[in-house]
């Protein structure tokens, strides 16, 4: 786990990026650095389920898109505060959660990744067959949601401040939940859930709990994608989306606090850097994932641990 | 609903499904006896059909064409499980996930290096390329009888190879339990290999065959990669006859989403979203299907393992 | 004496991000690559051969022109749009070729005041109620060919058609427009799903329908597949097929061949129209890339001129975006359509030309045009747009 101060510094960094952007004429970055933190804060809850719980889910994109859905029809239909549309994502996210999580945690191994990609699969057709919102083609957002209180999301700076304060809220959160009890039955769980069992924890509703929290996390980030792009398409919904996730968690280091952050800004900078030199970007890139699942399978996060620790 | 639109739209399920067949009982093999994920195997797909473009352009017969796409394809697959995929074996399914994931990007941009981002035009042969009058009223695609044939061939083939061969019978040992096969002492790495090489040969068949319907591009493979997946789940992992079930049943299901369910709901909707609301619902009723299978009965309708 | 060096360099920096008026960026975004990308790589080549013709300027101001691909994808499409809106800070956006992504990503132009200048989309959305005042087209508005085709299977007296467009906005604006011109009866209305390449079971459909004739609207590589199919499937013979000038146009020709011989098709514009303009350049394409070029490149050609004769127009002084807008809409160049005027909505009001495919002097199969179904034909959209 980095040190205290390399935490420090970075917060630092991000704090003063926007006043630096504008003059250097890095407004677009705002918005791209937005994008980055919205994946760390979904990725970041896939490492809650995938890395500590030990649960494969290839199906977490499904909670990324009910969040900017809700978003998206609730704006549609004429409502854009965000008080009201953004519980309703983290609320939707939840329950969608609910109910994948009860019936996939029924299932063991190969056939829980399975389960999550059907019922993730699912979802993305539902969203297509709703022609009113745009179906395949996707709905354009008009406006932001609203927010109120003086804050105009509609600038970038702000929703930037926004996007980074829900991110270390999140990790926050992830930090105090992973040191307490809950956290640490989880892990037990993941090690050995037999044995779990039979000491008396009820590790099906460990799980579940463990499951919706991290669709809830999910739900958010949505709805703040749904924002941050002014769009919502089912493509966000689609198993390479969830693929996707599933990479910045081992890009970043499986189970480690910062994994999901570090990877999603790892793997989308590296797309954006690499983009900008060739189109077949996508080669390096299979490449360095090839690479750490093959020979650092803890991911930056965990190489990093290990060279502090030698 | 005249009984010429009800044979017409069969033989177009078929021929989707036999198809959708080939690249499933080369998955459900590796899944089954290897116990490994290979999200690639849509990408073996893909270079079947890139090869059968180059190989029919280079020679200019389609017969050689589809001879030379098939052999390649399959020295590729063993040439990759060799080199990279036995290594994932051993490892656990995320890790298998993350790597075929890795290797889908990977295939893409060299597929795009070499032969370009616009897609390869793959036609089918001249001879092929007009109808055939089945019955009066009803002239079919020669092309699509020419692919209902291949895929019912290489489905009897498969049968005899694995059910009355001794390789065969090493397959199903392997399939059924791989701690006893290996102690009774076949040779299970070569066997991998061979199953690896049959797979990759059976995507090469889809890929080329149906190059000339859609169209050779990249990522051609991805959309077929994910049904596959689903026919093995509800056919069953390991098991070929499983397989066949599975992608017939998905053929036809996938047949009525586009025809019969848009006529339904034309009645009430208008015509853009009755048309859109059919595939969308067929979608939505297969993978009900396979998630219903993973929770009541994981092992499929037909299970491979004892 | 610090103060003073740190206030220079601060505005050497504002100024060095401030707008320069001595040059002209345009983002060029379209679809260029997969099964659907050949429109998009001819409205390309089209653009960048008029650019390359008016001596690498447009208006008299050297000009950068950016070239990006949305896959096809109307989110890529508007994230595109963004980048080039916020970070290359273009003057001007065009090369859209699919309206599904043109609906994404044009707001995105239109939030910033960014011209919009079409070169194929033309969705009904934008012509309408929803008509923006930074959206011009060089093109034709969606509706068009296809009222022209209504017209022609009216007039050719085919009492009974089927009718197929892909499910997007396109696709419908497609067989509205048809319809509205069509006065016989039509069989069924079907939107297969857009990119669909196996078109097997709509076919059947269509052959258990037993109409006079089947009019589809396939853009890029689902025309071609479709055509291809149409005529494996044996429903050449008994059903005539109807298409719009875009389902038949020079990529698709080349890709099919043969069976296209005969095929009658709408557009409003052809590569044998008869103005100085076109001959230049329908003969300085074929020189630079050895092809026919499409109504795609003759729309991406046109889109280059429309934008010439603004900033000349302007004097170069384009940063008066409202004024630019104006210039764009009622400025006149040489079209290589000949003259057309403008309608309210920034869509061009224009001829339709009656093409069928043949073989040209030199045996190659091309487009012919054999007459006209409409002339100075606007949309019917424009009365409810509320600019002026």
């Amino acid at each position: 786990m980095p040190t205290r101060a390399l935490t420090i510094a970075t917060l630092a960094a991000a704090l003063v990026f926007p006043l630096v952007a504008a003059p250097l004429g890095w407004e677009y970055y705002l918005g791209f650095a937005s994008r980055i933190m919205i994946y760390a804060i979904a990725a970041s809850s896939l490492n809650l389920i995938l890395g500590y719980g030990g649960m494969v889910s290839f199906g977490h994109a499904a909670f990324l898109g009910a969040g900017a859905y809700a978003v998206g029809i609730l704006m549609a239909e004429g409502v854009a505060s965000a008080w009201i549309a953004w519980p309703v994502a983290i609320v939707l996210a939840a329950l969608f959660a609910l109910v994948i999580g009860a019936i996939s945690l029924r299932t063991r191994g190969v056939y829980f990744i399975m389960i999550t990609l059907a019922f993730a699969q699912m979802m993305y057709y539902v969203f297509i067959s709703m022609k009113e919102y745009g179906g395949d083609d996707g709905l354009n957002l008009p406006t932001r949601s609203v927010v109120g209180l003086g804050l105009d999301l509609k600038s970038d700076a702000t929703f930037y401040y926004l996007a980074l304060a829900s991110l270390v809220a999140t990790l926050y959160g992830l930090n105090r939940l992973v040191h307490a009890r809950f956290g640490r039955v989880i892990e037990a769980i993941r090690e050995n859930e037999t044995r779990m069992e039979a000491v008396g924890f009820s590790t099906y509703r460990y799980k579940l709990v463990c499951f919706v929290i991290a669709g809830a996390v999910c739900g958010f980030a949505g709805a703040l994608l749904a924002n941050q792009g002014n769009f919502v398409s089912p493509r966000l919904l689609d198993w390479a989306q969830s693929g996707s996730l599933m990479i910045m968690v081992i890009l970043g280091g499986i189970g480690h606090l910062y994994g999901g952050a570090i990877g999603a800004v790892v793997l989308l900078a590296l797309e954006e850097v690499l983009s900008s030199y060739t189109i077949y970007w996508q080669l390096p890139v299979g490449m360095i994932l090839l690479a750490i699942v093959l020979f650092a399978p803890q991911g930056l996060a965990g190489a990093f641990a290990r060279t502090r620790r030698s | 609903m005249s009984w010429i639109l009800i044979l017409e739209q069969t033989l177009n399920g078929l021929q989707f499904g036999l198809m959708l067949f080939l690249l499933a009982a080369g998955l459900t093999l590796v899944f089954g006896i290897m116990d490994m994920i290979n999200l690639a195997h849509g990408s073996l797909y893909m270079v079947g059909a890139y090869l059968m473009a180059a190989c029919v352009q280079a020679t200019g017969s389609f017969v050689w064409g589809l001879v030379l796409a098939v052999a390649g394809t399959a020295l590729i697959g063993m040439a990759l499980e060799v080199a990279l995929l036995r290594r994932l074996y051993q490892r656990d399914h995320l890790t298998q996930v993350l790597a075929t994931f890795a290797l889908i990007l990977i295939a893409n941009e060299l597929v795009r290096l070499v032969f370009g981002s616009q897609p390869v035009l793959l036609n089918t042969p001249a001879a092929l390329s007009g109808p055939v009058d089945l019955l009066p009223g009803l002239s079919y695609s020669s092309y699509r009888l020419l692919i209902i044939a291949v895929g019912m061939a290489v489905a009897v083939l498969l049968y005899v190879l694995v059910a009355k061969t001794r390789t065969g019978m090493l397959v199903r040992a392997g399939a059924s339990n791989r701690e006893m096969a290996t102690a009774m002492g076949v040779n299970i790495r070569t066997l991998f290999t061979i199953v690896f090489g049959v797979g990759a040969a059976l995507c090469a068949i889809a890929g080329a065959m149906l190059g000339p319907i859609l169209a050779v591009q990249v990522g051609m493979g991805e959309n077929i990669l994910i049904l596959a997946f689903v026919v093995i789940v509800i056919g069953g992992i390991g098991s070929i006859r499983g397989a066949l079930v599975g992608s017939l049943l998905v053929g036809i299901v996938d047949t009525i989403g586009r025809t019969l369910l848009p006529v339904l709901f034309r009645e009430f909707l208008p015509p853009a979203y009755a048309s859109n609301l059919g595939p969308a619902v067929a979608s939505i009723l297969i993978y009900v299907l396979m998630a219903a299978v993973l929770f009541w009965k994981p092992q499929g309708l037909f299970p491979a393992r004892g | 004496m610090r103060k003073n060096m740190i206030a220079l360099a601060v505005l050497a920096l504002v100024a060095a991000g401030a707008q320069a008026a001595d040059r002209v960026k345009v983002g060029f975004v379209s679809t260029l690559s997969g099964p659907q990308g050949a429109p998009g790589i001819d409205s390309r080549d089209g653009f960048q051969l008029a650019v390359k013709m008016l001596g690498g300027k447009l208006g008299d101001l050297p000009v950068e022109v950016l070239v990006a691909d949305d896959q096809f994808n109307p989110e890529a499409g508007k994230q595109v749009v963004e980048r080039f809106v916020k970070r290359d800070r273009v003057d001007f956006v065009t090369g859209i070729i699919y309206s599904n992504v043109l609906l994404a990503a044009g707001p995105t132009a239109f939030e910033a005041k960014v011209p919009y200048v079409s070169s194929n989309a033309g969705p009904s959305q934008l012509a309408g109620s929803g008509c923006n005042p930074y959206f011009v087209s060089a093109a034709w508005q969606n509706d068009g060919s296809h009222e022209a085709s209504g017209q022609y299977a009216t007039n050719k007296g085919f009492k009974t058609v089927y009718l197929l467009a892909p499910n997007y906005p396109a696709g419908k604006d497609a067989l509205t427009g048809f319809k509205r011109f069509y006065q016989g009866k039509v069989v069924d209305e079907v939107y297969p799903k857009l990119g669909q390449l196996d078109f097997a079971a709509e076919l059947a459909q269509v052959r258990a329908a037993k109409p006079d004739a089947v009019y589809a609207f396939m853009p890029g590589g689902m025309g071609v597949n479709f055509i291809k199919q149409y005529v494996a499937a044996g429903l050449s013979k008994d059903i005539q097929l109807v298409l719009p000038g875009f389902s038949a146009d020079e990529d698709t020709i080349k890709a099919v061949g043969e069976p296209m011989l005969g095929l009658f098709n709408p557009a409003h514009w052809s590569p044998d129209l008869d103005n100085a303009e076109n001959k230049r350049f329908v003969a300085a394409f074929e020189k630079e890339y050895g092809r026919i070029p499409s109504a795609y490149a003759a729309q991406g050609f046109d889109a280059a001129l429309m934008m010439d004769g603004a900033i000349r127009a302007m004097k170069g002084k384009i940063e008066d975006r409202d004024a630019l807008m104006r210039a764009l809409k009622t400025g006149k160049y040489r079209s290589v359509r000949g003259d057309y005027k403008m309608n309210n909505n920034g869509f061009p009001i224009q001829t339709y030309y009656l093409r069928v495919v043949g073989k040209d002097a030199q045996g190659r199969i091309v487009n012919k045009t054999i007459g006209t179904v409409f002339t100075n034909h606007g949309d019917a959209y424009a009365k409810d747009c509320k600019l002026k």
